[in-house]
């Protein structure tokens, strides 16, 4: 079995504020294999941003306190501070990021044009890492051998992304395009310095629901083409089903289940993952919340954290249940597993679906 | 009562509480706390331009008065100026601002050129004129100050409106039937207050300077009341042999201009991250 | 009563767009020319995605936007262009729900003031009466008395949005406009939301117009549905008709863009392509005309019309030159 291209095993961190420490991830595990398109499903508060922004190792270092795990991409820990020039070459390069807000993403006083060759210029892959520089990074110039090759990449990916009129794009500042161009830019953007793996936050969240169509069509076609793995964070459960190959859920900072995308939607074992789908309005109006709040992460329950809103809870449940394999390669962190989903009256299938 | 708990929390702003909330006490029991009350008046030309002493803490002024006394006297004035040169510019500029800054389109716009039509208006060369016309006195000082400072309130007032303006909660209001008069009163004005209250504030101080200068230029209320302002002109002549006759006013303004500053800096620090902390 | 309770016709809105020394150099029609009906009780999805105008529409209704052409009739009085103080006693029965109920309070106002604000507009009561009237709604949208000492933002989102309604419920409306209620929210909490507007509904016999990009949340909720695309209403129709059989092309692409779990994947072949043109400068004829699959001659040169084609039923109707005869593209 090859090894993952991302390893999170059994992170636990959190932030210190003036309220106290907040336990915001809870034993996180998860793996994304080499080209695979991975879901990281869960609600607000969830823990899933800020678990993407631990694999960018972009969190906040005042206020982080890692209390134990590692997110290791290909062997460097994104989370280990020791590793900061690494991390610093890996972020941007083979690591990149579709943020949410296209809207908010360009920095509105330059040109599109420069702001991807100022992303060229350090992140192209044809860069060479190893030439020694002593001028300082402000003062660096970006090397005239490289222009014209990266350039064409560039108009290349455009066209992939199907933006029309590269060149004229280029030209023109981000707020003279549309929300959907910028998030196909984001994607261009994400590609070029051809990465081992994207991470997605909500890249679709704030976009009309055809173009928000397009997108995830195109993104799941040229991370196939081109082998890239995509970590998708998102609350969308539709969109996770349209382009993931395997999904995670989160709850409250802790991973509860596992599992490739057919079975996780047909036979989801986890409490929250049933509600979760039931909640999704059913051809007949019929769905139904989850009574409840989340834990305050201040003072978060032991064990479970879903089990104060969780039907099936017992006094078990009072200490973290390990993963468990419910069905092949589908794994679920819960001591009462839903396995008899029309026993239970649970019937996850036929939602969404027109006749 | 947890204002004053929230206030003096911060350092800044509790100083310069104590500051204010002394020169007022000062004022109020200005003939308990003179050591020569009847100064204020009297003179005693055999006592001129004594050196500072047990009997006379700041020492005596040309005409023999006791100068602490006076100044105590004087934060009377100074008090007075300030509040209603300041109350008036707040009353007129406050609403206008807020007009101008509601409406917007024509009524905004003649209304705030109108102000930029009293901005460019020379304080001193006005007050001045006034004198001139008028004759010296502190009706006229405050007279001076009120019409060429309102427009700093209504330039405020009507940056802050008109962001406010576009804000849901002043569209819902609207939506629930709410007259324009009310959502004026009512919305807006409590949301944009901490704005106000702070440049009130070190308005207060900038108004005290610049009533020293007017009082300085002879402009003031005639001798021998003891605005701070005339005390420093007076001493101009006996400089710097009588150093005490001009540093004694110069002190009291400096440490009162002082006070307002830092109580407007304190309450900026605390009025508006009091709401930012506490919301989501 | 017999009649609808709210009819819209030929509501239009333009806004102007301004260049140098502020001559108008063109327009947006943010609204043209839309028309229908609310029944007494129904609960009526407007469906479309930015810049359909159905924001536009909703704030037009309720006054805060003047329509340029166009009538609103409520309870058999026409009160477009009214704003919502001029029309004062008759909108108090046409409310307005925030999509984003916190930013409807004001932070510095207690709850139990903003609550009571519609009765001092709108009433002449006692304070007692306030109180007791501000007491029941509390009860009915299940809040505790004693929020009403706190402000808005010591609430959760979720409380905020109660509060938002019960202000709203206040002044016992006949009719509320509820703007994207679910925009931005989990999808469990959705569902307590969607719960929560059917019991208000059923507690208060309200009539509701829904406006929504979520087209299952608009299926789940509406009796009937309107999909609106650059101004204007293309289809409209009872909710089960318009998703079985949609007639015109741009809601065929809506539906086949709402990803079907457990079914076939939606985005692997999804037809609609570009987007939609700048509103300022709309083709002549259809509107729809740079996107459609089934695009002729007759789209290019006129504007159709909304109406009942073909055998479909009377009640739904649709703007295009070849609706119930036009099918989605098969996928290769």
């Amino acid at each position: 079995m090859t090894e993952p291209l991302l390893d999170v095993s059994n992170v636990s961190l959190g932030f210190r504020g003036e309220n106290g420490f907040a336990h915001i991830l809870d034993g996180v595990s998860l793996t994304v294999k080499s080209g695979e398109i991975m879901g990281l499903v869960g609600e607000s508060g969830c823990g899933k941003t800020t678990l993407a922004r631990s694999v960018l190792g972009v969190l906040p270092r005042n206020s982080l306190e890692v209390m134990g795990g590692a997110v290791r991409f290909q062997n460097t820990d994104m989370l280990d501070p020791a590793y900061a020039d690494l991390q610093q070459r890996i972020r941007g390069s083979r690591i990149t990021f579709v943020p949410q807000d296209p809207f908010t993403s360009f920095n509105p006083v330059f040109t599109i044009g420069e702001q991807i060759d100022d992303l060229m210029k350090w992140k192209s892959p044809r860069r060479d890492w190893n030439a020694v520089s002593s001028t300082p990074t402000l003062l660096q110039r970006y090397p005239r051998s490289r222009r014209a090759i990266d350039r064409e990449a560039v108009i290349a990916m455009l066209n992939s992304v199907q933006l029309p009129q590269p060149e004229r794009l280029l030209q023109k500042y981000p707020h003279e395009v549309s929300g959907g161009q910028r998030q196909r830019l984001m994607i261009a953007m994400a590609l070029l310095p051809e990465p081992e793996l994207i991470i997605a936050d909500e890249p679709t969240t704030a976009l009309d629901v055809t173009i928000q169509a397009q997108i995830l069509g195109l993104l799941r076609r040229l991370a196939n083409e081109r082998g890239v793995a995509v970590l998708l964070a998102t609350h969308d459960l539709g969109a996770a089903y349209e382009i993931c190959d395997r999904i995670t859920v989160m709850y409250a900072g802790q991973d509860v289940e596992t599992a490739p995308v057919a079975s996780f939607f047909n036979v989801p074992a986890h409490p929250y993952t049933n509600k979760l789908l039931a909640s999704v309005p059913g051809l007949k109006g019929e769905m139904s919340g989850i009574p409840g709040d989340l834990p305050n992460f201040y003072s978060p329950p032991p064990g479970c954290r879903f089990a104060p809103r969780c039907e099936r809870a017992q006094l078990a449940c009072e200490v973290r249940p390990a993963q468990t394999e419910t069905a092949a390669d589908h794994m679920v962190c819960c001591f009462h597993p839903v396995v008899d989903h029309a026993a239970a009256g649970l019937v996850p299938s036929g939602k969404g679906q027109t006749s | 009562m947890s204002a004053f708990k929230v206030l003096f929390g911060d350092r800044a702003a509790a100083i310069g509480a104590f500051l204010i909330i002394s020169l007022v006490l000062v004022a109020i029991f200005a003939p308990a706390l003179a050591t020569h009350p009847a100064d204020v008046a009297e003179f005693h030309l055999d006592k001129r331009l004594q050196a500072p002493s047990m009997e006379h803490w700041f020492g005596t002024d040309r005409m023999g008065s006791d100068i602490f006394s006076r100044i105590l006297f004087g934060a009377r004035i100074t008090i007075t100026i300030a509040v209603i040169a300041v109350g008036a510019s707040v009353v007129i500029g406050v609403p206008i601002g807020l007009v101008a800054g509601y409406y917007g389109k024509w009524i905004g716009g003649a209304m705030m050129r109108t102000s930029d039509v009293f901005l460019a208006v020379p304080q001193i060369v006005l007050a001045i004129a006034i004198a001139q016309t008028l004759g010296p006195s502190v009706e006229n000082v405050i007279l001076a100050l009120s019409v060429t400072y309102w427009p700093f309130w209504a330039r405020l007032v009507y940056a802050e409106t008109r962001a406010l303006k576009p804000q849901i909660f002043i569209e819902a209001a609207l939506a629930l039937g709410a007259s324009d008069l009310r959502v004026m009163v009512m919305h807006i004005l409590p949301n944009i207050a901490s704005a106000i209250i702070v440049r009130t504030s070190i308005g207060m101080g900038v108004t005290i300077l610049t009533a020293a200068a007017l009082g300085f230029l002879g402009l003031g209320a005639p001798a021998p009341t003891p605005e701070w302002g005339r005390m420093i002109s007076e001493a101009r002549e006996f400089l710097p042999a009588a150093w005490w006759y001009a540093a004694a006013p110069g002190l009291a303004i400096f440490v009162v201009v002082m006070g307002f500053n830092l109580l407007g800096d304190g309450l900026r620090d605390i009025l508006d991250p009091k709401i930012r902390r506490g919301s989501k | 009563m017999t009649g609808p309770i709210l009819s819209v016709r030929d509501l239009t809105c333009r806004f102007p767009i301004r260049g140098a020394f502020g001559r108008e150099i063109g327009q947006i029609r943010a609204l043209d020319g839309v028309s229908f009906d609310l029944a007494q009780g129904e609960i009526l999805g407007l469906v479309g995605e930015s810049g359909c105008g159905k924001s536009t529409l909703g704030k037009a209704i309720i006054g805060i936007q003047k329509p340029n052409e166009g009538q609103v009739v409520f309870e058999g009085r026409d009160i477009a262009g009214k704003s919502p103080r001029e029309a004062k006693e008759q909108r108090s029965r046409l409310q307005y729900a925030y999509q984003d109920p916190g930013a409807s309070l004001d932070p510095r106002w207690r709850i139990a003031r903003s609550l009571e604000e519609p009765l001092i507009i709108h009433a002449s009561l006692s304070a007692r009466e306030r109180s007791r009237k501000v007491a029941d709604i509390l009860d009915a949208v299940g809040l505790p008395a004693s929020h009403l000492q706190l402000y808005p933002h010591e609430l959760s989102g979720g409380q905020q949005r109660r509060v938002g309604l019960a202000r709203i419920l206040m002044l016992k409306p006949k009719v509320v406009i509820l703007d994207e209620p679910t925009a931005g929210l989990d999808v469990s909490v959705q569902a307590t939301v969607l719960t929560l507007f059917r019991d208000l509904q059923k507690k208060f016999h309200l009539t509701y117009t829904f406006i929504s990009h979520d087209l299952s949340v608009v299926r789940a909720m509406c009796n009937r549905v309107a999909v609106m695309y650059l101004g204007r209403i293309v289809e409209i129709g009872v909710t089960e008709d318009i998703f079985a059989a949609p007639q015109h092309p741009y809601t065929q692409s809506l539906l086949a863009a709402i990803p079907q779990i457990n079914g076939p994947r939606v985005t692997e072949n999804f037809w609609l392509k570009g987007e939609p043109p700048d509103a300022s400068n709309l083709p002549k004829g259809c509107r729809f005309q740079g996107r459609c699959p089934h695009v002729a001659e007759i789209c290019r040169a006129q504007d159709p019309v909304l109406a009942v084609h073909g055998e479909a039923i009377a009640s739904h109707e649709s703007a295009c030159h070849f609706a119930g005869t036009v099918t989605p593209p098969v996928p290769k």
